[in-house]
């Protein structure tokens, strides 16, 4: 209990400097950044748009920094993290929270999915080590060190194209409402199924070998032998003595993989212009739409943060030596 | 002398296949007799593990058995060589007639399971028609046999002292009341007051329970006062095999007797520790005739070329010892 305590006090100091730093990056820009913005936008904002940036880079008023900075808190506190301007006058919470299921659905499910399978595919290759599993071993080798986003180019090349069942582009069928009937979701999981795929392949490789990696390591253990020697049954041993220990590595791999979700995959959300997180950051890196940046990294750090602090309650929670007495 | 329990034939072990094959256990005859202490010593490296691997099949790849027979003499029925049992057969013989402390006692014990799991899931593959309270009564006895209160069955491994672990891996081996117990160097991690304490312990269960025990140490004096026979192991072969008093009394090998002043014998009288020159042989580069002659203080004409085999000298049936300074009678004794 104490040691999640004294993890839950760390996340908490690393949660408060990220967004302080979050909070002052924007201030330390030199000059009147503002104006450059309005400058090269030709008029193309509108003032509230520009009022919104003088806001964002503390240039708006005479408050003392103190003053804005403890705005700034209570602004996050409500949830309010500034007007996008490229969807201007849409919030910058609004953007993300219909970016952000695209993302967590996408990339959520086949990260547990891929998990799930290639732990379970990296159990039986490690149990079975020097049988004709090892043979696919260099195939899984190469498929992980494919960068996602290639693959993803791959399979849109391949594929996708005129007259195709797989869209190469988009989350849904452009025309279409989003609401939770069978014509929209249809058309949702036909969109999903190729950057899906892609992250498939490429992330449960990665599963697969670290998992028989860890396998063959505890299955040197001395009480591997010991469980052998008992007489248990083949499965029992596999299971519960070579699987269950192996597994720690990995399941603190994937908690930390959740983080990333948000984040990690931006690059495939850009091949096939999936309307999630990682394109959206993309498009506002592009239009330098400052608050978004600054409200989808904070989303980004945020996550990585409770995903680290989930690893280590999923750690307390499998290892009884990380747990503490009293 | 009781019956023989079990009784290893001209076992031999290798590591590796083919060309690349070295031997580490050759030819070794041993009987180990129903209820007796059967002390087995001999430097780091002679190949005393691999023989307990190998007659347990449990050895670690690339070790294959090359031959033999290990006949297991059941309390009743006809005697069974384990290493042609089927593997269900085989999962069924281990640990409720043979079970084994190995050496490396810290990690015998899955870190990730609590005692009682690891007590009572060797108890539920066994007895499977026992019930769950009737397993748990049974792990808390066995704890309690070794010395352990019974509410550490819910501690884990590593909540344990090291001595506290090796008695947890003693009651477990004890759990299905076998009939032979090996124990690979038990109490070589702890120290000699944690040794001692086990080792007496050890002796009191036997004396209760009755089981047979192959001891294997590197440290031979360990085993003077607590084993009823001692076999001396070299260069994956026995060598001399005696009763305790006799062979600590009067060694005939004179690797015996290198062992025997290698180490502080913890009672009786005072040895010189002189050690033996040289160091053990390598298995891929073996002497021709008796291994120990490029050690021996004492060789002979026939020692570097002619194997001396086992068997007793003139003047004693009780022991065996290959040796040219003790010629072995033409019949070899089992
Ligand atoms: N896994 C292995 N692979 C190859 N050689 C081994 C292996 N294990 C043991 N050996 C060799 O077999 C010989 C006997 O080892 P071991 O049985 O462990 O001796 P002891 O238990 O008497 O110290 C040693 O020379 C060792 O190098
Ligand atoms: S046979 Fe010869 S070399 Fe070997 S121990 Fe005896 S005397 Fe020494
Ligand atoms: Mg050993």
């Amino acid at each position: 209990m104490t040691f999640l305590l004294r993890r839950l006090a760390f996340y908490l100091f690393t949660a408060w400097a990220a967004l302080t730093i979050n909070f002052f990056i924007p201030r330390m820009i030199p000059g009147d950044p503002v104006k450059s913005l309005v400058s090269r936008f030709q008029g193309q904002l509108s003032t509230d748009a520009i009022h919104s940036l003088y806001v964002l880079f503390g240039l708006d008023s005479d408050d003392s920094l103190w003053d804005q900075y403890v705005d700034y808190w209570r602004q996050l506190a409500h949830g309010d993290l500034g007007l996008s301007f490229t969807a201007f006058p849409s919030p910058v919470s609004e953007v993300i929270g219909d970016a952000l299921p695209w993302t967590l659905i996408l990339v959520g499910v086949t990260t547990a999915v891929s998990f799930v399978l290639g732990t379970g595919l990296g159990v039986l290759a490690g149990w079975r080590r020097g049988s004709w599993v090892d043979g696919l071993l260099p195939v899984t080798t190469f498929l992980s060190s494919v960068p996602y986003f290639w693959l993803g180019l791959v399979a849109i090349a391949v594929l996708a194209g005129p007259g195709s069942f797989f869209p190469s582009s988009g989350g849904y069928e452009p025309g279409l409402v989003p609401a939770l009937d069978s014509i929209f979701l249809g058309s949702a999981v036909q969109h999903s199924l190729l950057p899906a795929a892609t992250i498939l392949i490429s992330s449960m490789s990665g599963w697969i070998l670290s998992m028989r990696n860890m396998m063959v390591t505890v299955a040197a253990e001395d009480y591997i032998t010991v469980a052998h020697a008992k007489g248990l049954p083949e499965r029992r041993v596999a299971m519960s003595y070579a699987a269950r220990n192996a597994l720690l590595p990995n399941v603190a791999g994937f908690a930390l993989s959740l983080g990333l979700i948000v984040g990690g995959t931006l690059l495939v959300e850009i091949v096939f212009s999936y309307p999630g997180l990682g394109f959206l950051l993309f498009r506002a890196v592009s239009a330098k739409d400052y608050p978004l940046m600054q409200g989808i990294f904070l989303v980004i750090t945020l996550s990585v943060l409770v995903a680290n602090l989930l690893a280590d309650v999923v750690y307390l929670f499998l290892d009884p030596r990380t747990r503490k007495e009293g | 002398m009781s019956e023989p329990v079990l009784e290893i034939r001209r076992l031999s072990v290798d590591y590796g296949l083919g060309d690349s094959a070295v031997r580490a256990v050759r030819e070794v005859d041993l009987t180990l007799h129903r209820g007796e202490v059967l002390g087995l010593a001999g430097e780091s490296g002679s190949g005393k593990s691999t023989l307990a691997y190998g007659l347990t099949r449990l050895l670690p790849p690339p070790g294959v058995i090359s031959g033999g027979q290990v006949l297991y003499h059941p309390v009743d029925g006809p005697p069974v060589d384990v290493l042609t049992l089927s593997p269900a057969q085989l999962r069924a013989f281990r640990w409720a007639e043979t079970s084994i402390v190995f050496q490396g006692a810290m990690n015998s014990l899955n870190p990730v399971h609590k005692i009682s799991t690891q007590l009572v899931d060797v108890i539920r593959a066994h007895q499977p028609g026992l019930s769950r309270p009737a397993r748990l009564a049974r792990a808390r006895d066995l704890l309690r046999l070794v010395g352990i209160s019974a509410d550490r069955l819910d501690s884990y491994p590593h909540q344990l002292s090291g001595g506290m672990r090796q008695r947890v891996m003693i009651g477990m081996a004890l759990a299905l009341e076998p009939q032979v117990v090996i124990m690979d160097e038990p109490t070589t991690a702890l120290d000699v007051v944690m040794q001692r304490q086990i080792l007496s312990q050890l002796a009191e269960l036997r004396e209760r329970l009755g089981f047979a025990v192959l001891f294997i140490t590197h440290d031979l004096s360990l085993l003077v006062e607590f084993s009823d026979r001692i076999a001396i192991m070299y260069g994956g072969r026995i060598v001399e095999q005696a009763p305790a008093a006799q062979l600590y009394g009067a060694a005939l090998h004179p690797y015996t007797d290198g062992l025997l002043h290698s180490f502080p014998a913890l009672r009786g009288p005072r040895r010189e520790l002189t050690g033996i020159p040289g160091s053990p042989p390598d298995l891929r580069a073996m002497p021709d005739g008796c291994a120990f002659h490029p050690r021996c203080p004492r060789a002979l004409a026939p020692c570097d070329s002619r194997l001396p085999t086992l068997g007793p000298p003139a003047d004693d049936p009780g022991r065996a010892v290959a040796c040219w300074l003790h010629p072995a009678d033409e019949v070899v004794a089992r």
